[in-house]
């Protein structure tokens, strides 16, 4: 069955026809050709696909296109005007953490969503103190990227990237 | 230096071969074997041709070249041929307009399978039923130096064994096939080495490998398992099948099945030593599961059988070892290419023996660390800088981090801090470097310069460890361009052989480094003849061309719209045969220290820190070097504690990352790192590989550390939980021996018979243990 639906992403409007099975990163990926959120596993295992959906982090390899009509994505590739980057890309390429770059875009993602979390006060599991203001240290870094796998390991450079990134260095 | 492909990186438009599009192309999908072992009794393909949409359905006698395919032996089929060896193995192809119908075209295939008894057992292989004409035992070898009954006082063996693991590369393999006009076709693909592919495409398409061109397309991690052919000529097949591109791309759980894994492997090691701790002699038995295919096994189980001695000078010994075929998933090339393996053993048996003498771990380890001018147990001598006492001393000065910290496993299996213990172990390895066993180490670049633009073209797939980097700052220090390109590497150039073996920064580099010097050279000699000056004194700095130090003009502005351009080759001093003299071009060596925390309750391992020291030649790019062995030491981590492609009965049941774990950032230590840096002969500036001696380091440090906080003995790895909670595993047999001094010193001597089958070589007996 299909249906139509509209999707905003990073900035630009698509009217499109969909299979009602086809997840949000296949819309994008294969209709839209919106190719910065990758596919790692299309199972909800390595947050690859990762991006910003109504302002919150999201894997759209776990979500059907038809669920989120009218939704405002935005990728890695939308985060800055093109040319520029935005902070967090910025401090990713100052402190190298990244080797082969294919987690790249979704850790971008889940960083500006985890400085976005921090910055509102939302405790994680890391966490000591659940009604202080999460500060940007080591676990609390690790906790919340930790839905990001890279397997090139650039893990120990992105905690300073994170942190770099939330004026925290 | 910064990554010159980290902007397109971080922003998400850096194009991977998953991202390949082209108007009108078809999608290709792979039907696969589900069983292990069976007998094709017939292929029907009727209603998936009459699917519309479905452009091509093909099988083996679709194939118009050679059915067969490998890096070592020709033994592999493109699709499955009467028989299928393996659970996942291609069977047919498709090509539709979208991925949906492929896939249903797929299952429209019509396939019926007389089931075969599953061989598994690689202990058993040798003498069981041959699965294929080649036989089942990839390779065997087996040789002897001095006398191996020499003995010490004290005698150790075990059985150690090392679970399968998956390069798990994050880029699932993709790749997009397109009919050229000449009636062939080119291929884009994320691979580790172009010409490789290019030939075996060749071989199956029955065109003149000058008609395939081969064409990186954006690599998304690779760790030696891209090295094999996968989907490559299935896309290329269906292309000239169809007249249209056609991409194809796995998805994870096709890309468990589809790639090779590190050989799972049983190494038997008996060491004896006399009363300070010297090693006396050792003997050693490997069996490595090769799998349904050989691929690169023959290769892999002389990196395990020669190594096994470690970073140890070792006078008298006896090495056996095997490679076999079963019907368990195919192995291959993966960083460290057999040696993790040997070194987790070896190690084992180090601290077995410290034990036994009660020594301490490292002054065992100082007290047999090999020499420059040791002789090797397979005869090459140690002629390069061997720096292994150097690498001990340099981790021994690295401070223990602090007691305390997170607990062992995480949110919502939170230990009790009453279960926890601390423990710390040590590890030194000596990896190989570069092509081994007289296989030609080479590579080539074009390097042209105009107007201050530098451009460098090589066939050196770069695959995240960083080649661009090198070669720009390469060409930006030598010619002082202002800006430099690294084309797309293709196979309209000579080969760079394969990016594995830690060789590419040291050939494609060379190779690199010579083409800029080359281009440098020429164009102080155009300057010198316009100007009337001495070439001599001409030199280029700081982007400017000086005579005697003085600055004359700007590169950009030396030589306005003409082109210098020049190609190089690099090749390193061949290698021989097994026993004839240099099988390696150079060793790398390198120490760790783990510190972990372990719930012995619960089983839980928590990798606090790795302490590492490196002998790197001399540092090319310090942040990449960082990343390297950070990445190698997190992957030698998940080894140890944590991954396992676990197959039963032919068939893997974890092929996805909710079950096959990959460390994640919370799982990876801090690392702190260290250099020993002993510039390797015969290269510019001294550079050696480095990007697998952490891998192999890794696995032994954190085992060792594990069986530091339990008192277990940990004979396996990964180590699972329950290893630990309910400590499984035997501990080494202790044998209080009569000293023998050998009998016979010096010389290794090749033998091509196996004394015996896989198992062991007689006990020295219980007495004693
Ligand atoms: S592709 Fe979405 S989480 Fe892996
Ligand atoms: S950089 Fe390769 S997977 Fe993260």
């Amino acid at each position: 069955m299909d249906a139509e639906i509209s999707l905003r992403v990073d900035g630009q409007a698509h009217r499109l026809t969909v299979d009602t099975r086809t997840t949000l990163l296949d819309a994008m990926r294969e209709r839209l050709g919106v190719t910065s959120p990758k596919k790692g596993c299309d199972h909800g295992q390595c947050g690859a696909c990762t991006v910003l959906l109504d302002g919150e982090r999201q894997l759209p390899c776990l979500a059907l296109a038809v669920a989120h009509d009218g939704a405002e994505i935005t990728t890695a590739d939308g985060l800055a005007p093109p040319g520029e980057l935005h902070p967090v890309q910025q401090a990713f390429l100052d402190q190298d953490a990244f080797q082969c770059g294919y987690c790249t875009p979704g850790q971008v993602c889940s960083a500006v969503a985890v400085l976005d979390e921090v910055a509102r006060g939302w405790p994680s599991h890391a966490s000591t103190d659940l009604t202080a203001d999460p500060e940007l240290d080591h676990d609390e870094v690790s906790e919340r990227m930790s839905g990001n796998l890279c397997r090139c390991a650039a893990y120990v450079n992105i905690v300073p990237a994170v942190q770099q990134a939330g004026g925290r260095s | 230096m910064r990554r010159p492909d980290g902007q397109a990186k971080v922003r998400g438009e850096f194009s991977y071969a998953g991202d390949l599009h082209a108007e009108g192309m078809l999608h290709g999908v792979t039907l696969r074997s589900p069983h292990p072992h069976a007998r094709l009794l017939r292929i029907d393909t009727a209603a998936a041709r009459a699917l519309p949409g479905v452009h091509a359905v093909l099988t083996a006698a679709d194939v118009p070249g050679d059915l067969h395919f490998g890096l070592t032996l020709r033994d592999e089929p493109v699709l499955a041929d009467g028989v299928v060896r393996y659970a996942g193995e291609p069977v047919a192809v498709v090509a539709a307009i979208d991925p949906r119908t492929a896939r249903r075209a797929a299952r429209a295939i019509v396939v019926e399978y007389e089931p075969l008894p599953a061989q598994t057992d690689p202990t058993l292989a040798a003498d069981a039923e041959p699965l294929h004409a080649e036989g089942n035992v990839y390779r065997h070898l087996a040789y002897e130096c001095g006398d191996p009954r020499a003995r010490g006082v004290v005698t150790v063996e075990n059985t150690y064994r090392i679970g399968m693991q998956d390069p798990a590369f994050l880029a699932p393999e993709a790749g997009m096939a397109t009919p050229t006009a000449d009636g062939g076709v080119r291929l884009e693909v994320a691979t580790q080495w172009l010409h490789s592919d290019q030939r075996q495409i060749a071989w199956a398409t029955g065109l003149p490998p000058e008609k395939v061109q081969v064409v990186l397309a954006g690599v998304g991690g690779a760790f030696g398992g891209r090295e094999d052919v996968t989907l490559h000529t299935h896309a290329c097949l269906l292309a000239l099948a169809t007249g249209r591109p056609v991409k194809m791309e796995y998805t994870r759980e096709e890309s468990f099945l589809a790639h090779r894994q590190r050989h799972p492997g049983t190494i038997w090691l008996r060491h004896s030593a006399d009363a300070s701790g010297r090693v006396v002699s050792v003997e050693g038995r490997v069996v490595l599961d090769g799998g349904a295919y050989a691929s690169t096994s023959p290769v892999v189980i002389a990196n395990t059988v020669t190594l096994l001695q470690g970073p140890y000078r070792v006078d008298n010994g006896r090495f056996e070892g095997w490679s076999v075929r079963t019907n368990n998933p195919s192995c291959g090339a993966m960083r460290g290419f057999g040696v993790p393996q040997a070194a987790f053993a070896h190690e084992s048996q180090m601290d077995a023996l410290a034990a036994a003498l009660d020594l301490d771990p490292l002054e065992i380890r100082l007290r047999n660390a090999l020499r420059r001018g040791d002789t090797a147990t397979f005869g090459q001598r140690f002629t390069q800088p061997t720096p292994v006492r150097e690498v001990i001393e340099g981790l021994r000065a690295v401070p223990l981090p602090p007691a305390g910290g997170k607990l062992p496993g995480g949110v919502g299996r939170a230990s009790s801090p009453g279960s926890v213990r601390r423990g710390v172990g040590y590890a030194v390895t000596m990896k190989n470097l570069a092509f081994s066993e007289g296989h030609v180490d080479e590579s080539t670049a074009t390097v042209s310069l105009r107007d201050g633009h530098a451009t460098v073209h090589c066939a050196c797939a770069e695959v995240g460890q960083g080649f661009v980097t090198v070669a720009e700052q390469v060409a930006r220090t030598v010619l002082g361009a202002d800006t430099v390109t690294v084309t797309q590497p293709d196979t309209l150039i000579a080969s760079a052989g394969s990016t594995s073996a830690s060789r590419q920064t040291m050939a494609s580099g060379t190779a690199v480094h010579r083409a800029c010097v080359a281009v440098r050279d020429r164009l102080l000699a155009r300057v010198a003849r316009e100007r009337g000056l001495d070439a001599g004194l001409l030199s280029i700095q700081d982007g400017a061309v000086t005579c005697d130090g003085t600055p004359l003009v700007d590169v950009a502005a030396a030589t306005p719209g003409h082109t210098v351009r020049a190609t190089e080759h690099f090749a390193h001093p061949p290698t021989t045969a097994l026993g004839q003299g240099d099988v390696y071009v150079g060793f790398a060596f390198s120490a760790q220290r783990a510190v972990v925390d372990v719930d012995v309750e619960l089983g839980l391992v928590s990798v606090v820190q790795i302490a590492s020291c490196q002998d790197v030649g001399t540092v090319v790019n310090p942040t990449q070097l960082l990343g390297q062995i950070e990445g190698g030491i997190v992957q030698g981590m998940g080894l140890a504690v944590m991954e396992e492609v676990v197959v039963v009965d032919g068939h893997i049941t974890n092929p996805e990352f909710q079950d096959y774990l990959i460390p994640t950032i919370v799982d990876a230590p801090e690392v702190v790192s260290v250099y020993v840096t002993d510039p390797q002969p015969g290269m510019p500036h001294g550079w050696k590989g480095v990007g697998e001696p952490p891998l192999c380091t890794a696995v032994p440090a954190v085992a060792a550390a594990v069986r530091d906080a339990t008192g277990l003995p940990l004979p396996s790895v990964p180590i699972r939980p329950e290893h630990i909670a309910l400590g499984i595993g035997t501990p080494p047999t202790v044998t209080r021996t009569t000293p023998r001094p050998p009998a016979t010193t010096g010389g290794t001597a090749l033998s091509e018979e196996p004394a015996d089958r896989p198992g062991t070589w007689e006990s020295e007996g219980a007495a004693g243990h």
